[in-house]
């Protein structure tokens, strides 16, 4: 009787165990199709990010800069030459995945994020002489639904004065507010703020928590769910990050 | 070896009882599989995860109480949603698990729907009727829809709404390329609605081209568009040296001059590079057109062609006709017609010729056009469809040239041919197709595009949501896009305000570009003293605006025409503009406004009033806003300005008729002491 009934059950939790093993294989499989790695011909010390670091995109997609790191020597000159690979959590895809560095000892790769928000932390790695790993790890952010939308707001109603930074496109009114706006990455003061005290300065404006007037009071302009798109938007690039601002997901 | 098969036959089924309990135990064995297969299945196991990893969570109870076991449904007969899928993703809904990394378990991000409404398929797509990982997610024999990648979840949207979304970036962008790259002109996309999707791209006619340029052009120009303009939307067809040479004879030989479109050099190009450049940017070429300049970098607008080697391309006599009256070539061109004198035509078209590239045509060398290949060039015309974007006299467009792509969204895997290499499912070769159109077989014709890999996704994306759901959903889901009304100015002003290209970048009614601010309301808004000004010499009203309104170099009849029309028909039903008077108001009511600018609602960080101190970048400067806008318009806009411009910055701050009045006051009492001083900058 046992015999018989535990066959089955074999089968079945054999059958699991494949499947799982398929699902992870299929979705480790873009890795490994790129397996033919070049072969190095130079060996660095150090791996440094030149550019693409704390970059924002929406999740699955690809972030708008490519990301570029160096590969130095101990003296902190590039070197041409050093194979550097990426590599992040499953479900983040670089193109290329690998590669050498070229004569200014950089590598450059486009890279998708998951499809979970959150933020991802992207590993490059190099071997140096003595075939030690070196690392590099950096971060980038990837956004939801809601805290698409938040950026969209941000940018038609908020940055003007909020990033001190200016675009072609965009001049910042920053420089000329007397009171200071907080950017919205500013991580150490905001993430102080509670929620409710971030919607009431958004709603009601600044004199709503005895800040200043120059914050204007967003309420009947805004809907209450655009400003909860708002706050997780703030959330989610807060440097250093919130509380609330998602999983982190690295390379297990 | 047979002896002992035959003891245990004997052992086993000897005789009757002994039969009949064995066989027993068998039946019974087998009876039992399917309680096994049921208590070992993989939604089990995830469940059973689930209760362990809350257990150790301070909010345990709450989730426990939340837990139901067994199979998880949602059916939504109306939309076909069967979705089991909640069996599994057991805390999609607890707001408290958002900070579980992976799924089975984490709370489903915020959306504007409710899942028991929408069911997960209707996004996700995938099977959800599947009670085990890999047929809910992947594809089967039986299935072919699998998961759908989160990259091009967007596109799920896009069944149901048709119309632009603030939180959809990517599927707005595919929409948008699909009809300004020119995609529609060869492939039929029918939308849901019964609409076909129009190109928003306007190319040009090839029926006169001999007029604008030469040959060799020509020639170079098919053998690579992106080597004159890295940002042409043309694509690359990748013909041969003898393909593009007898394209081009054709071209050239069926060219017809325009009448009027004198052949003769009317003025001499000046060449006064400083002069040029001047009247280049007075006249705001480049809110429309970009050059590259020398840093590379592109600096100027998408709406013309860019203009970096505009000098290889064109002929003089050409473009100086071109810049007298644009309407004589092209009459449906969105440039306008300035009135330029003919010594700024010299000094414009001397300042355009000088932009050339003398790699682009070095290596150029035709030799006239045999009639073989002028009839070759016809025939490759015809098949390679250039007549489906552009006017060729004696080549009909030629009908759905293309694949209709009506419902790419849905077209089974098994009809589609796939590269070696590639995952074999729907996303993937749309984006491959985009990408490298050429590589999937001999003798097709699409053409190679230079997009970016974000508009690859956005494209992708935009096709998916061309799909069979969209036609078969509930009428009352489908969220209808606003249609684009063909609003045109009637009349003598309308012809004027058609010459002058207005809607190339203003919106009037629901029809226009979007550049420059909406002039529906215009007539309510300003006084007709500025808007004469204005029109005779535009000044910019923002600090820190780039691209601005051009002067035409109107007469004053022209002037008065414009203003006229735009006075009277312009008008908003919600702004009675004689109300309320333009001067007369106390001291202590212009004070009052004053103090609120200032004080309570403070203004001054967007907008400048008093040049000296305010700084504020972001509104209008309203140094003579009093001289600019009616009172009644401001006393409105002070209470709702979104109510008389939709989407506008300035937040609505609900103001008190009191407070609305005192500000208008002082608003209205702005008029603008400095005016020489602006008008100069």
């Amino acid at each position: 009787m046992t015999q018989y009934g535990s066959n089955p059950t074999r089968v079945t939790t054999a059958a699991l165990a494949v499947t799982l093993l398929a699902t992870f294989a299929t979705s480790c499989s873009h890795q490994s199709a790129n397996s033919a790695l070049p072969k190095a011909t130079a060996f660095g010390a150090a791996i440094v990010e030149s550019s693409g670091g704390k970059q924002i995109a929406q999740t699955g997609s690809l972030l708008p800069q490519p990301v570029v790191v160096q590969v130095n020597d101990e003296q902190g000159t590039a070197v041409a030459g050093a194979l550097v690979e990426f590599s992040a959590a499953p479900g983040v895809a670089f193109d290329p995945p690998n590669g050498l560095t070229d004569s200014s000892g950089q590598v450059t790769t486009n890279v998708s994020l998951g499809g979970m928000a959150g933020r991802y932390q992207i590993v490059a790695s190099t071997t140096d002489k003595s075939h030690k790993k070196v690392e590099l790890k950096i971060d980038e952010i990837a956004l939801s639904y809601q805290q698409t939308l938040g950026r969209h707001l941000n940018d038609q109603y908020c940055e003007r004065c909020h990033n001190p930074e200016s675009t072609v496109e965009r001049v910042s009114n920053y420089d000329n507010l007397e009171v200071k706006p907080h950017p919205f990455s500013e991580g150490d003061t905001l993430n102080k703020i509670s929620d409710a005290d971030l919607t009431a300065i958004i709603s009601h404006g600044g004199p709503a928590l005895n800040k200043s007037a120059l914050m204007p009071a967003w309420g009947n302009t805004l809907s209450k769910s655009d400003i909860q798109a708002l706050i997780s938007y703030i959330r989610a690039i807060s440097d250093p990050p919130s509380r609330n601002a998602g999983p982190v997901y690295a390379k297990n | 070896m047979k002896e002992k098969l035959a003891s245990l036959w004997q052992r086993l089924f000897g005789d009757s009882v002994r039969a009949f309990g064995v066989v027993s135990v068998i039946f019974l064995g087998s009876l039992a599989i399917a309680p096994a297969k049921n208590f070992f299945s993989e939604w089990r196991h995830y469940q059973h995860g689930y209760l362990k990893m809350v257990r150790n969570r301070s909010d345990a109870n709450t989730l426990q109480r939340h837990f139901h076991g067994g199979i998880q449904q949602i059916w939504l007969p109306e939309l076909g949603v069967v979705d089991r899928c909640t069996s599994c993703h057991v805390g999609l809904k607890e707001s408290s698990l958002a900070d579980i990394p992976l799924q089975p378990y984490r709370t489903h991000p915020v959306i504007p729907h409710k899942l028991d409404q929408f069911g997960c398929t209707m996004c996700h797509r995938g099977q959800g009727a599947a009670t085990t990982v890999s047929e809910a997610h992947s594809s089967t024999l039986a299935w072919e829809q699998p998961i759908l990648p989160a990259k091009y979840i967007e596109s799920s949207c896009g069944e149901c709404h048709r119309g632009p979304l603030l939180g959809t970036p990517q599927l707005n962008q595919g929409r948008n390329l699909l009809s300004r790259v020119g995609c529609v002109h060869c492939h039929t996309v029918k939308l849901s609605d019964g609409s076909v999707m129009k190109a928003s791209d306007d190319p040009p006619s090839l029926s006169h081209i001999a007029d604008k340029t030469r040959r060799e052009w020509v020639y170079a120009w098919l053998k690579d568009p992106q080597a004159y303009a890295t940002t042409s939307t043309m694509p690359n067809f990748k013909l041969s040296d003898d393909e593009a040479r007898d394209i081009t004879g054709f071209l050239i030989a069926n060219s017809t001059p325009v009448a009027g479109n004198t052949a003769t050099l009317s003025a001499k190009a000046s060449a006064d590079p400083a002069a040029g450049a001047s009247l280049y940017g007075e006249s705001f070429c480049a809110s429309c057109h970009a050059v590259k300049n020398a840093a590379g970098n592109m600096v100027g607008g998408d709406v013309g062609p860019e203009l970096t080697r505009v000098g290889s391309k064109v002929k003089p006599e050409w473009l100086q006709a071109w810049l007298r009256n644009p309407r004589t070539y092209d009459p449906g061109t969105a440039m306008p017609h300035y009135r330029f004198s003919d010594s700024q035509v010299a000094t414009l078209s001397g300042f355009l010729l000088a932009k050339t590239d003398s790699d682009l045509l070095a290596n150029v060398h035709l030799a006239d056009a045999t009639p073989e290949q002028i009839a070759h060039g016809k025939r490759l015309v015809a098949d390679y469809g250039c007549a489906s974007c552009h006017e060729i006299a004696g080549i009909k467009k030629p009908e759905n040239f293309a694949p209709e792509l009506s419902r790419i969204g849905s077209k089974p895997v098994t009809q589609l041919v796939f590269l070696p290499g590639m995952q074999h499912t729907l996303p993937d070769y749309i984006a491959t197709k985009i990408k490298q159109p050429r590589s999937f077989g001999q003798g097709l014709k699409m053409p190679q595009y230079t997009f970016t890999a974000a508009q690859i996704d956005s494209l992708t994306t935009a096709l998916l949501s061309l799909n069979d759901r969209s036609y078969t959903l509930p009428p009352s889901l489908a969220v209808a896009a606003t249609p684009e009304s063909d609003y045109q100015p009637a009349g003598k002003a309308g012809m004027l305000m058609t010459d002058l290209a207005c809607l190339s970048c203003h919106r009037i009614n629901g029809h226009g570009g979007d550049m420059a601010p909406d002039l529906t309301w215009e007539g309510s808004s300003v006084q007709r003293a500025w808007l004469v000004d204005f029109l005779k010499n535009p000044g910019t009203l923002r600090p820190a605006l780039i691209r601005r309104m051009p002067r035409f170099n109107l007469s004053d009849g022209e002037v008065n025409e414009l203003t006229d029309y735009i006075m009277t028909v312009y008008q908003s039903p919600a702004v009675d503009r004689d109300s309320m008077p333009l001067s007369g108001y106390s001291q202590g009511q212009i004070e009052l406004g004053r103090q609120l600018f200032y004080g309570k609602y403070a203004c001054q960080g967007c907008h400048i009033v008093n040049s000296k101190t305010d700084k504020g970048y972001i509104g209008p400067t309203l140094t003579q806003v009093g001289s600019r806008l009616s009172a009644a318009w401001i006393y409105q806009w002070m209470k709702n300005p979104q109510a008389l411009r939709p989407g506008t910055t300035e937040p609505n701050r609900a103001m008190g008729n009191e407070d609305a009045q005192a500000l208008t006051a002082f608003l209205i009492s702005q008029k603008g002491g400095t005016k020489k001083e602006v008008a100069k900058k």
